[in-house]
This record gives structure tokens, C-alpha cells and sequence, in this order.
């Protein structure tokens, strides 16, 4: 994109959480910057424009999506940044933040930096890495925050484990504190969960599948709240799964403390009954669980207690996901679903304002990943990170169709609204009508 | 009726006419083995193989020989688990076999569900022979053939399983299987092993064999896998015996037509002291020679779907 070339998006119902603005307009583009939102008519035409008609689109900031495994370094055959990049932008996000339990681990400045320059190349969506806190995430010695965060990371985390040490997690936090970064838990006491697969219950009874009681995640989460408020600390519950989680959410904010939570579509929008086929693909940890969780996620999110909605994305190769049940590794893929499944789930059956479904997935991540002062939200002088989505028509979710190098979604055949058709990226088309759009290797 | 399903997967699917009429097939093979030519030609030119994923004597043999005496082919193959091998999928080995031309796979598998995803990617019958701790169809079939033929009904019975239920195939279809016939089922343990939670599939839950021993009909004692005792989930087999094992004193205040069935091998000295294993409530080996005609049953049925009445 040639620095101060004009984009004229026309037409759609532009919905920006950040701004409190609802309304039909028109936004345009200079550079990488929006110059305007409102309702104008075309510019002078002494610059050359591009029209996008966005007339019965919605318009909305860029999805910030703050949990994604993208596997590179050390598993490119189930992603790498570029595929991951590709099936971001295809799904409406236009930043993420990959998680670091790559091989090896995004311990240190120099892997940060890797993945930077990775996401450089691929030159589609922002990629943000997410510093281990330990050293290769073995959860006794903290990793080089500084370095990392001097890198690019926007948070830290162990990934998909959770600190065994109360005393590591407290000083993670301490760490990450004096860098105005967030702990990103995962919370799940180990020895809790076992050998299980699945959620403890009625369904893990009758399968006969290992569980995972609930309490394996309300007793983390119970000690990292208690942590945070020790050390005036910012801590972010990863993919939270349980009623319990959402309580404890609840009463750590209304006392203070500097907590945020996230929930992933698979918790929101399946429960533990879908492991009945014993279809690796319903594989999740934590676990889908049950309807009165579902409930509770969704009033969760209604009530404002989770600040995030997350994709989760986590690639595995078919031959992986071919496995019986409890051998298979558990995640499944999420970029491209995101959007359209909230949207489903949380607007068309459950009522929710656009603008609150936005939030979780634009202005609020950006804020827990200090993102805020340029993205996450339409407003002149920020960087033009905008997705336009048709929430008229409805398509079937096939996994034949995905960007990710990967298949393992949980939402085959889903009937939803909220496809991305137009995408861009710092004023440049990333998707357009529904096509990824490989820009030159970016400047590295 | 007819039946019509290409599997065995589990009792949990089956409707109570389904398991009567294994049952009723049943008896007409147990006549079979009593003939001096223990043989019929039901599955001539057939091909079973035995698909077994974990180490089984008793299982294996009582199909082998069902498979045999139904004139079929029947081919061994020990697979070692995928769990310890990651190179062969499940779906690698059922392609396999799909290609060699064969009609019933029996399977046995560590992992719960693992006969299902092979049901899903073969055309052939999939019997199941124990997967993880899910289900033991064949094994639940020929314990409630062995009740029924000894006490003449299931409608009505008291039967208690004891043992780790939580982790067992075997608890599990009996569960399905008896309930389904109108039985009471008691689910006996430790907590650890037997957790209340197994009230939602419909059981009731004791944790103290000694309260509600007067009033059983069938005690179907099921094996103590030791290796749970070093996962810590009870925490001596001196102690398990004492509170959950059935010997002399226990069998005395048991009424006298109660039965006792073991899915084997036997712990003796564990879950049953050796004077009850091999006293006269025990059926233990009847259940073995029952076993064989409820796996001729099954194979039968799978093999030539669609047909009805017997090959006598």
C-alpha cells in the first residue's frame, strides 16, 4: 500500500464497541491509518480511491484474538505462521497472539524475535508472541521477560501448563507486573485431572473415559486470583470452562483485583455429550462440559465477568486426531471458526447486541495486551485493522475449506452467519470477497 | 425377531429384545457343545480375526473356539497398543484389514471407544471383546445367561457388583444389560473406586458389602487390578478383602440361592476366598462354558444378519 493512497469502505453497518458507535457509515482509509468514520462523500479525487461496497456488511475493528498455537517452531507440518496467518485473516482476525509451546519454546528473545520476523514475512495478520514465563516451560526458572518483551510479546504464559509451583507463579507475576503484562493461566491442577479426557460426570461414567472434575480448574484459579491480589499482579484466566471459574471471576473483580477472563467457542457452544461418538475432534482440555456450564459462560459473558472470547486455536495433524480417544491430543482448530460461531451462538440465539460480541474480540484484548493505543477499535488516527463480515447468509462450515494446514474443528457442519469477506490489515486488503490476498514479503 | 445390526458394540445401544434374543440363540448353541460333533456350518467360508490390542487369555481362547465351532476361519492378530505406538492409527490397521476380505473383526483395546472408530471405518462386523474401561458386551451377555439359567429369571434380582466398577468394562454392560432386564443393580466399593457419582447411570451406590449382603441375589465380584492399588486408590489388598472380599463368615449371612460370579482370572484369597470361589454357590465355570454359546450367539448373529431362528 503506497503511503497516503485513499480506501473508501462504503456502505456498512460499522459497529466499534471502543467508541460506542452502532450506525451505517462509511470509513476511509489513508495509508495505514483511518482518516475518517462517518458519513462522507467520496474525497477530492485527487487521490486515486478504492471502493469497497460494503452495503449490508458488517463492519467491524479487526478481531484481536489474544490464544492461538501456531506450532512454529518445531511442528510446521500442523501450522506454521504463514498458514496460521492465512487462516487468521480468512476468519476476520487481524491480530494474534501465538502462544510458546513451539519446539523450542518462545523462552527467550532471540524465539521471540523469530516469531516476529515470521509474521513479518507471512505479512497478513499482526503476529504477537506470548513469552513462556519459565525456561522452557519447565516451571522453575523464569525466563528472560524483559528480553522477550523487548521483542514483541504481549503477554506471558506456560501455555498448556499450569505453575505446579504457587511460589513460580507468584513471582511470574511480579515479573510480568513490572513489565505492565499479563499472566495468561492455564488453570488445572494436574494431579486433579489425572489421566483424564474428559469432563467428570454422568457422560465420562457411561463412556468410560478418565475424568476431570471441575474442581481440577476452580482450585488453580482459586490460588492464582489470591496470587495476583498478593502481588498487585495482571492476571488473564486462559479458556475458562467452568460455573465455578465464572463466580470466582466475578468476586476477584468486584474486590480489585486485576483479573481478566477468556472463553473459547467449543465451552461456549458444546457441553460433554458431544464425546459420545468418541470423535477425537470433541477432545478439548480443558474439557467441554455440561449444559449448566454453558449457561453459566454465557451469562458470564452476557454480565460482562469474561472480558474475552478467544479462539483456543490449537492444529493437529489428521494421523494425530485418528487416534482413539484418549491417546489423541486434545485442542482443536479455531482461527477460522471464531467469528462465525459467537455470532451464532451468542447473537442469533442468545440475543446478544453486536457491539458485545465485538467487545470480547476486539477492544477488550487489546486493552490486556496494552494493544489499545492503536487497534481495536474505528476511530480516526488508529491503524486501519478492519474486518467487514456477512451476517445475511449462512454457510456450512467445511474443514475442506480451511486455510489452516489443519482439520480438527469441532464445528464440521455447522449452519452459521458471519463469514469474512473483506479484510485489511494496517489499510491493506489481507481477504477480499472471501479471498486471502498474499501481500509482498513484508519489509523484515 | 431379526436381527439387524452389523456390530456388537457395546449393551448400552441394545434394546431388551435385542439381549433376549442373544440370550434365546444362546441356549441353542449350548446344546451344540454337548454333541460329540461340536461343529455347525452357520459361518462356512467366513474369515474371523481376532483383533487384540491387549493381552487376553480367556477371552480370546472362548472366541477362538466360538469362531470354530461355527466352521469359520478364524485368524489371531496381537497388535501392540497405539497409545505405545504412535506410527500405526487404528484406521491404518482396520484399512489393513478391509483389504484382506475379512468379515468380523473382534477387537480388544485399551481405549474406550476404540471399537466404535473401527465400526465407523470398516464394513465388516465389529465385536467388541473389552475396550478400556467402557464396555465387555460378550462378558455381561454371558454373566446374565449364567443368572438367568441358575435362577430362572433377571426381572426382580438383586445383583451386586463389587469391585473397582469405576474402572471396569465388565461393571459397566452388566450395568446397561440388567437394568434393561428389570434387574436391581448394587454397585459395592470403596469410594475411590465405586464413586457416588455412578447413582446418575442408575445404580444404587453402597460403600458397605456387609449391609446389604442379606439381601443379594447374584455377587459378581469383579477382578482387583493391583495396579491400582499402586496409583493409591485403596490402600491395601489386606484391607480391600477385608471390607469387599466374600468369604465363609459373608457367605453364611447371604441368602442361601445366592450365586457368585468372578469374570476371571481370580484373585483368590482377594476378592474371593478360595472355599467360596470353589464352593456350591459358585458358577464360576459355568460361565466359561456358557461364554463360548453367548460368542456363537454373537457371531452368529453379526455374521448372517438378517437371518432368524438357528443353524440346528
Amino acid at each position: 500500500m503506497v503511503k497516503g493512497s485513499l480506501t473508501w469502505i462504503r456502505g456498512g453497518r460499522i459497529v466499534c464497541p471502543a467508541s460506542g458507535r452502532d450506525a451505517e457509515g462509511d470509513i476511509l482509509i489513508e495509508g495505514d491509518r483511518i482518516r475518517a468514520v462517518g458519513r462522507f462523500e467520496p474525497p477530492p479525487d485527487d487521490a486515486p480511491v478504492d471502493v469497497i461496497d460494503a452495503r449490508g456488511l458488517l463492519v467491524a475493528p479487526g478481531l484481536i484474538d489474544m490464544h492461538a498455537h501456531l506450532r512454529e517452531p518445531g511442528n510446521e507440518e500442523e501450522e506454521t505462521i504463514q498458514s496460521g496467518a492465512r487462516a487468521a485473516v480468512a476468519g476476520g482476525i487481524t491480530s494474534l497472539a501465538c502462544f510458546p509451546n513451539t519446539e523450542p519454546a518462545i523462552d527467550n528473545e532471540a524465539a521471540a524475535e523469530f516469531v516476529v520476523l515470521q509474521g513479518k514475512r507471512a505479512n497478513l495478520a499482526n503476529i504477537f508472541p506470548v513469552g513462556a514465563v519459565t525456561l522452557d516451560r519447565q516451571g522453575q526458572r523464569l525466563s528472560e521477560m524483559g528480553g522477550l518483551h523487548r521483542a514483541g510479546a504481549v503477554a506471558f504464559s506456560e501455555a498448556d501448563r499450569t505453575l505446579r509451583s504457587a511460589e513460580v507463579m507468584r513471582r511470574g507475576l511480579l515479573y510480568a507486573k513490572m513489565l505492565d503484562l499479563p499472566v495468561i493461566a492455564h488453570c488445572e491442577d494436574p494431579d486433579l485431572r489425572g489421566a483424564g479426557v474428559m469432563n467428570y460426570g454422568k457422560t465420562s461414567l457411561r463412556l468410560g473415559l478418565g475424568g476431570i472434575p471441575e474442581a481440577a480448574e476452580d482450585i488453580v484459579i482459586s490460588r492464582d486470583i489470591r496470587l495476583a491480589e498478593i502481588t498487585l499482579g495482571r492476571l488473564h484466566l486462559g479458556h475458562m470452562s467452568t460455573r465455578g471459574s465464572v463466580g470466582l471471576l466475578a468476586e476477584a473483580k468486584a474486590k480489585g483485583i486485576d483479573v481478566t477472563g477468556e472463553v473459547t467457542p467449543p465451552h461456549f457452544a458444546l457441553t460433554e455429550e458431544a464425546v459420545s461418538t468418541y470423535d477425537p475432534n470433541y477432545k478439548l482440555i480443558p474439557p467441554l462440559r455440561t449444559s449448566s456450564d454453558v449457561e453459566a459462560l454465557i451469562l458470564g459473558l452476557e454480565s460482562g465477568v469474561i472480558d474475552v472470547i478467544a479462539s483456543g486455536h490449537a492444529p493437529h495433524s489428521p494421523e494425530e486426531k485418528q487416534l482413539e480417544f484418549a491417546t489423541a491430543p486434545p485442542g482443536v482448530v479455531g482461527l477460522e471458526t471464531l467469528f462465525p460461531v459467537s455470532y451464532t451462538v451468542l447473537v442469533e440465539r442468545h440475543g446478544f447486541p453486536v457491539s458485545k460480541l465485538l467487545e470480547k474480540l476486539t477492544i477488550q484484548p487489546a486493552r490486556i495486551l496494552r494493544l489499545d493505543r492503536d487497534r481495536g477499535s474505528l476511530e480516526p488516527g488508529k491503524i486501519a485493522d478492519i474486518s467487514l463480515f456477512d451476517v445475511t447468509s449462512e454457510r456450512v462450515i467445511s474443514s475442506a475449506k480451511f486455510e489452516s494446514k489443519s482439520r480438527n474443528t469441532c464445528f464440521e457442519g455447522w449452519k452459521v452467519r458471519g463469514t469474512a469477506v473483506h479484510v485489511f490489515v494496517g489499510g491493506r486488503p489481507v481477504l477480499r470477497s472471501g479471498t486471502v490476498v498474499d501481500g509482498p514479503p513484508g519489509a523484515v | 425377531m431379526e436381527w439387524t445390526r452389523k456390530d456388537l458394540l457395546g449393551i448400552e445401544d441394545l434394546s431388551r429384545e435385542e439381549i433376549d434374543y442373544i440370550l434365546d440363540t444362546a441356549e441353542g448353541f449350548r446344546e451344540v457343545s454337548a454333541r460329540s460333533v461340536k461343529k455347525v456350518p452357520a459361518l462356512r467360508g467366513k474369515v474371523i480375526v481376532n483383533l487384540f490390542f491387549e493381552a487376553s487369555t480367556r477371552t480370546r481362547i472362548s472366541f477362538e473356539l466360538a469362531g470354530a465351532r461355527l466352521s469359520a476361519d478364524v485368524i489371531q492378530f496381537a497388535g501392540s497398543s497405539s497409545s505405545t505406538q504412535k506410527g500405526e492409527s487404528l484406521n491404518d490397521t482396520a484399512r489393513n484389514i478391509e483389504a484382506m476380505g475379512i468379515d468380523i473383526v473382534v477387537v480388544r483395546h485399551p481405549s474406550s471407544g476404540a471399537p466404535y472408530q473401527l465400526s465407523k471405518a470398516l464394513a465388516a462386523s465389529v465385536v467388541n471383546a473389552g475396550d478400556g474401561s467402557h464396555e465387555h458386551p460378550t462378558q455381561a451377555l454371558l454373566d446374565i445367561y449364567t443368572m438367568r439359567r441358575a435362577l430362572g429369571r433377571i426381572e426382580g434380582l438383586k445383583v451386586a457388583i463389587v469391585g473397582d466398577v469405576s474402572h471396569s468394562r465388565v461393571a459397566r454392560s452388566n450395568i446397561w444389560g440388567l437394568q434393561k432386564l428389570g434387574a436391581e443393580v448394587y454397585a459395592v466399593g470403596p469410594p475411590t473406586l465405586v464413586p457416588r457419582g455412578l447413582a446418575k447411570l442408575g445404580v444404587k451406590v453402597s460403600h458397605h458389602l456387609d449391609e446389604i449382603l442379606p439381601e443379594i441375589d447374584v455377587f459378581n465380584m469383579l477382578r482387583l487390578q493391583t495396579e491400582r492399588q499402586d496409583q493409591g486408590l485403596f490402600p491395601t489388598i489386606r484391607e480391600y478383602s477385608r471390607l469387599f472380599g466374600l468369604n465363609r463368615q459373608r457367605m453364611r449371612r447371604a441368602k442361601p440361592s445366592a450365586i457368585v460370579l468372578h469374570p476371571g482370572p481370580i484373585n483368590r484369597g482377594v476378592e474371593l476366598t478360595p472355599d467360596v470361589a470353589d464352593g456350591p454357590q459358585s458358577l464360576i465355570l459355568n460361565q466359561v462354558t456358557n461364554g463360548l454359546a453367548v460368542r456363537m450367539a454373537v457371531l452368529y448373529l453379526v455374521g448372517s444378519r438378517g437371518g432368524s431362528g438357528g443353524p440346528w
